[in-house]
């Protein structure tokens, strides 16, 4: 089946952002993997549905949002994901050593509700807009608002970072920001 | 040089009238330095996963579905 040149390229070039919103959705990097495979699969299969002129990214990050969430409502009722599971599979990855460092912040994000944790990350991370990020979440824009202020407002609670000066420039800060190493 | 202000002359409200009720049931508005940090945090995290690329397994992947005649296209 051959396929567009365009449609082929658009999939590829959102693989990456993909991965890293299923990584932040479930937490593990294989099942992220999985449902990056399955997205593309469906984006494949559907692609009548697609309008062309709109935003290709957006399209796949919904289908993978949905696809997750209709996942993990079966997967709760089998096994639930223990603590620590993505650290683990960190250790278990020599290309992704150096990485440590993240795991704080992980876990923190770890410990919020679903709703604002996608919400901060597709507006926070994945660049989308506040719009296009409740068109992902079949919400209203206002909602995503205040989910992604409700995430910050936990997030620095957890991290303890109420004050620009409980969270200077440490080593850790730095570590982040030099990207590891 | 004019003193008008004399610091402490004029209590422009009291105090306790503003109690801080209502920021129980609203979250205090983090500070732009915090959001500024917890942001790069998110995003050095995020870029980390994107920066590995694609991974041969999807490359793989689109090339099966893609394939079959298109075998010298990449």
């Amino acid at each position: 089946m051959p396929m567009d040149e365009t449609v082929r390229n658009s999939i590829l070039n959102a693989v990456p952002s993909l991965r890293a919103f299923a990584i932040s959705l479930c937490g593990n990097v294989d099942r992220a993997d999985d449902l990056v495979q399955e997205t593309m699969l469906r984006a494949i299969a559907n692609i009548d549905s697609f309008q062309p002129g709109t935003n290709m990214s957006a399209w796949l990050f919904t289908i993978l949002r949905n696809h997750f969430r209709s996942e993990y409502r079966k997967r709760r009722r089998e096994v639930e994901d223990s603590d620590g599971h993505y650290a683990d599979r960190l250790k278990s990855q020599p290309e992704q050593h150096g990485h440590v460092e993240f795991n704080e912040f992980r876990e923190a994000l770890k410990q919020l509700p679903a709703d604002q944790r996608e919400a901060l990350i597709l507006v926070g991370a994945s660049g989308f807009s506040y719009e296009e990020a409740a068109e992902i979440c079949e919400c209203a824009v206002g909602t995503i608002k205040s989910r992604v202020n409700r995430a910050r407002t936990r997030l620095a609670d957890m991290l303890n970072v109420n004050s620009a000066e409980d969270y200077g420039p440490d080593e850790q800060t730095r570590a982040v920001l030099a990207g590891g190493e | 040089m004019n003193e008008r202000d004399k610091p402490g002359q004029i209590k422009p409200m009291d105090s306790a009238a503003t109690s801080n009720k209502k920021t129980d049931t609203k979250p205090a508005k983090l500070g732009r330095e915090v959001q500024a940090r917890l942001g790069q945090q998110l995003r050095a995290m995020y870029d980390d996963v994107v920066n590995q690329g694609v991974p041969d397994r999807f490359s793989d992947l689109i090339n099966r579905i893609d394939g079959n005649g298109n075998k010298d296209r990449q």
